[in-house]
């Protein structure tokens, strides 16, 4: 395994400004470290000869002095949900065989434009659908890590596959999406940070919808500095997205300052759970104390709509997503299978390009919006969003971030919780209720468990403030001196 | 005069509603950049949005909502300074997003009020329920091949706006009546062409009857894309009878769409209401609410051109116009502006009199639009001063008209060619006058024995004489002078 594909972005940033390494010489590494990783199956689509020819024109521009900044001649890899141009784009689904984009999201837009170099395109659950990865039409992603007992685990989801790149080192970071925890929870399954943005801080135009009003990029990367680093050239007011906040971007990697004294760190009640796994309420304890012994004031919050948030969130996400959805009927791009008549081409385009999970959340979705049903569902449930929305403001009055675990389990292996829909839904209930409130939060790893998997702590923040969630999260990074050491040899 | 349908058992009458699809005029579609010109190739004017290409996302035209709020005020109605739009979902070939945006619960103007202009001159006021902004859909085209259909997406995305009246008309002629004054606001306004032969302005009807001197609301029926007054009208009248004849057999109507067959002059069953669409409309998350300020109302509401209804009144109180007649001026935007440019500076009623009595006639012959007058308003302008100064008489000013149709001289141009000139000189006419009562005596006598509408014989003669050119004033005033003196 070449040294190359230990950097990560702030190392590699100053061995390319300094001469000591060229984009291509990074591309190429990360290339073979792709080829040598393909069973774990985290691409979909790897775009080799693009990637050269971006390095290439990165080593150029740098040649120049030229340099685009941090981002540029660093190889990322891409969520296979942003639309790429020229680049098949999947979203993990049979619906959309051979769709190609003639547009570029605007988040790889501003990646590219920062000089970013994209190795391929990543798997996961079908329209980001899942907590496991193992919903995709282009298969189950395993990840890096592997259990004590040999066997083979899941890397969370619905980026399961950036996450898998970034922790088996076949990209120096990657690009997710999160609508209910889908970059935070495998980000803590892989042992790897992953930072969702207060909702409306990246432009969604470009990225294939699953619930507009939940849907938010981000990064996934190895350190918390790369994550205020990749986030910087990700981020930015878009016309083009009428729900992007119209707000400056700050210097995210300035907010890395290391000194959290005085700041003050709520821990939810509500998120003690019956039933919680010790080791993760162990780990739970042990950054709370790592965050007092750096200067930061504990304090105990509640936040007493917890526990209805998980299924505010089904029935919100799927709501919006049997809409979303509703535009791939193999009448203008992606599978057609044809009928006898529009409704039967419908039935069986959609009957066979959409897999079980997809299925179950636009039925879900459709039956929460009939007429009958609407007001007791979606209505109901956007009610109860806005009384979750109100308890973290309310939070938000008195501390200044609040610290919680990411998910309730390390990576469970391949084949469980995948014939009780309700159990893989749980995997998000930490991460659900941020989401509803549309705020910023990271994963980042904290530790490892009895089994040696590594376990999550995710920070939560007051709207767009990325900055606080980002200092308290290197501080935490730092106390946990995690390594990363997943199954991929070093 | 009530509309009724004589039943088995009593009177019925007739309860109708309106839905009125407008398209907005914009350069562009209501959530994307693509330009809305009519009759381009197929599938031309389309963006990755109208598309419904993956990832993309609706952003509002302003303007196609500032053309929402000048056709609101323009309806007397609220303007909502809060409004919602909201997904209709329903699955069609010509629907790529799979949802039409739309509002539901929180359109962009409420309630309202619409005057009808009737035939007979009285007006009526109809209450409109709302307007609000949507998509329209694209065009599915079934018969350029034997199997499949062909799609065209340029209308796909194009702004409407649906203006949903109460159920407050009772007769086809006010159906009518509602039609042509909608289409002639938004025409006044700017913000739809009206032109309902290509689509832009397009119907539903909802029909229901009930007997005379009821008040309930029965059950209705909606007779969908209906896109003409004449057919709007027909609908009605089809579909009232059909109703009654349903009730007198003692069945109940069924709320159902129906489509119209202009062919056949009949209605049919399209979808009953165990089929309806479940829209499930819900907000459309991929949208911020549209919210105003009074300050935008009031700067719309400063910049709105004068209405027909506030023209109408004009006419009446400060030209003299009878409501007819000022209604008739005013229903069409271009036909007022003709003439207000033939009124200006001269007598407005002898004006209204040559509009509306002599070229009315001459453009619905020849089936053309006042824009299409083979004279324009200025000839015409010039033609009334040739009689009001005396040059040619009310006579002669028709026959200079015939000419100007023909030709599309200007009129003083043909008076001075063919010597039509009024005689005013009273020498000359006294020549003629004192000829006419030479030539008949026995006229004289009866004259002279109380006939004195015999003078008109004289009238004549002289008219005659002079080929029509002698002012009828001073022959009239020489003759009674001569003939009593």
């Amino acid at each position: 395994m070449s040294d190359l594909t230990k950097l990560t972005i702030a190392q590699a940033r100053d061995k390319l400004a300094a001469g000591e390494c060229t984009s291509v010489e990074l591309t190429q590494a990360y290339l073979k470290a792709m080829e040598a990783g393909r069973d774990l199956n985290a691409f979909i689509t790897e775009t080799p000869e693009l990637a050269l020819q971006r390095a290439k024109a990165s080593d150029d521009r740098r040649a120049k002095g030229e340099s685009l900044g941090a981002m540029d001649g660093i190889p990322v890899a891409i969520k296979d949900l942003f639309c790429t141009d020229g680049v098949l784009t999947t979203a993990g689904s049979h619906i959309l065989d051979g769709f190609t984009p003639a547009y570029e999201s605007t988040v790889t837009a501003n990646l590219r434009d920062a000089g970013a170099v994209m190795l391929g395109k990543t798997n996961l659950d079908e329209f980001a659908m899942g907590s496991a990865n193992i919903t995709s039409y282009y298969g189950e992603v395993k990840n890096p890590w592997v259990g004590a007992d040999g066997k083979d685990l899941v890397p969370g989801g619905s980026s399961g596959g950036s996450a898998a790149a970034v922790a088996g080192r076949m990209a120096m970071a990657a690009t997710g999406t999160d609508t209910g925890g889908s970059i935070r929870q495998p980000a803590s399954f892989c042992g790897i940070t992953g930072l969702k943005p207060t909702y409306g801080r990246c432009s969604r135009w470009g990225t294939i919808a699953f619930a507009s009003s939940l849907d938010q990029a981000g990064p996934m990367t190895q350190t918390v500095r790369d994550a205020a680093i990749m986030l910087q050239a990700m981020a930015g007011h878009d016309a083009k997205d009428s729900t992007s906040a119209p707000m400056d971007v700050p210097d995210f990697e300035a907010a890395l300052t290391g000194d959290i004294k005085g700041l003050k760190i709520g821990i939810p009640a509500e998120y003690k759970m019956d039933g919680m796994d010790a080791e993760i309420q162990a780990l739970w304890d042990q950054g709370i104390e790592w965050l007092k012994a750096q200067g930061a004031e504990v304090v105990d919050i509640s936040l007493p709509h917890t526990k209805y948030a998980l299924p505010t969130y089904y029935i919100v996400a799927p709501a919006e997503a049997s809409a979303n959805l509703a535009r791939y009927d193999g009448v203008r791009y992606g599978l057609r299978v044809e009928g006898d008549s529009l409704d039967d081409m419908y039935m069986n385009t959609r009957g066979e390009g959409f897999g079980h999970e997809v299925k179950r959340r636009i039925l879900m979705g459709t039956y929460v919006l009939s007429s009958g049903y609407y007001d007791a569902y979606y209505i109901k449930a956007q009610k109860v969003r806005t009384l979750i929305a109100a308890d973290f403001t309310k939070a938000f009055e008195d501390v200044d971030a609040i610290l919680t675990p990411t998910a309730p389990s390390a990576a469970f292996a391949l084949g469980e919780k995948q014939e009780d829909p309700v159990a893989m839904y749980l995997n998000d209930v930490f991460t659900v209720p941020a989401s509803l409130a549309g705020l910023p939060g990271i994963s980042i790893p904290a530790g490892l468990n009895a089994a040696g998997l590594p376990l999550g702590l995710q920070i939560l923040g007051r709207p767009f403030d990325e900055e606080t969630v980002l200092k308290v999260a290197g501080v935490l990074e730092t106390s946990a001196g995690f390594t990363l050491h997943s199954g991929v040899e070093d | 005069m009530s509309y009724l349908i004589k039943g088995e058992t009593c009177d019925w009458e007739v309860v109708i509603g309106l839905e009125v699809h407008c398209q907005v005029i914009s350069e562009s579609k209501l959530f994307s950049g693509a330009s809305t010109l009519f009759g381009g190739e197929p599938n031309t004017h389309v963006s990755v949005v109208d598309a419904a290409m993956p990832g993309m996302l609706p952003v509002i035209n302003e303007e196609c909502v500032r053309q929402a709020i000048r056709t609101g005020l323009g309806l007397k109605a609220k303007i909502n300074k809060t409004s919602v739009f909201a997904r209709k979902n329903y699955f069609y070939a010509d629907l790529p997003q799979g949802y039409q945006i739309s509002q539901a619960d929180k359109p962009i103007v409420g309630a309202g009020t619409l005057t009808l202009d009737m035939p007979d001159g009285t007006s009526r006021d109809v209450g409109i329920e709302r307007l609000h902004l949507e998509q329209d859909a694209g065009k599915s085209m079934h018969d350029q091949d034997p199997k499949r259909s062909f799609i065209d997406l340029n209308r796909c995305g194009v702004a409407l706006m649906e203006v949903v009246s109460d159920p407050d008309m009772r007769s086809p002629e006010e159906a009518g009546a509602f039609v042509r004054k909608m289409r002639s606001i938004v025409r006044y306004l700017g913000t739809c062409d009206g032109n309902m032969d290509q689509g832009s302005m397009r119907c539903d009807v909802n029909v229901s009857v009930r007997p005379v001197g009821s008040d309930e609301l029965r059950t209705r029926a909606e007779t969908k894309n209906v896109n003409s007054v004449r057919f709007i009208m027909q609908v009605i009248e089809f579909e009232a009878k059909r109703q009654v004849g349903v009730y007198d057999n003692g069945g109940q109507v069924v709320q159902e769409t129906r489509l119209f067959d202009s062919k056949k002059i009949e209605t049919r069953s399209m979808r009953s209401k165990e089929n309806a669409h479940d829209y499930r409309y819900f907000p459309d998350p991929d949208l911020l609410p549209l919210i105003f300020t009074d300050e935008l109302i009031e700067e719309l509401k400063a910049e709105l051109p004068e209405l027909p209804d506030d023209r109408k009144n004009r006419y009446v109180g400060d030209f003299g116009l009878s409501p007819y007649d000022a209604g008739v001026l005013v229903a069409e935007k271009d036909t007022a502006t003709y003439f207000e440019a033939v009124a200006e500076g001269r007598d407005q009623k002898l004006a209204a009199n040559w509009v509306i009595n002599n070229l009315f006639g001459v453009l619905s012959d020849r089936s053309l639009s006042i824009t299409e007058s083979p004279i324009t308003a200025g000839h015409l302008g010039e033609l009334l001063d040739l009689i009001s100064d005396d040059t040619i008489s009310n006579k002669i000013a028709k026959d200079v008209f015939e000419v100007m149709l023909e030709t599309g001289e200007a009129p003083a141009k043909i008076v001075e060619d063919r010597g039509l000139k009024q005689i005013t000189d009273t020498g000359a006419i006294e020549a003629a006058v004192d000829a006419a009562i030479a030539a008949g005596p026995n006229q004289v006598e009866q004259y002279k024995g109380g006939n004195e509408k015999i003078l008109g014989w004289f009238v004549g003669q002289v008219m005659k004489a002079t080929q029509g050119k002698a002012n009828p004033g001073q022959v009239n005033k020489l003759l009674k002078e001569k003939l009593d003196g």
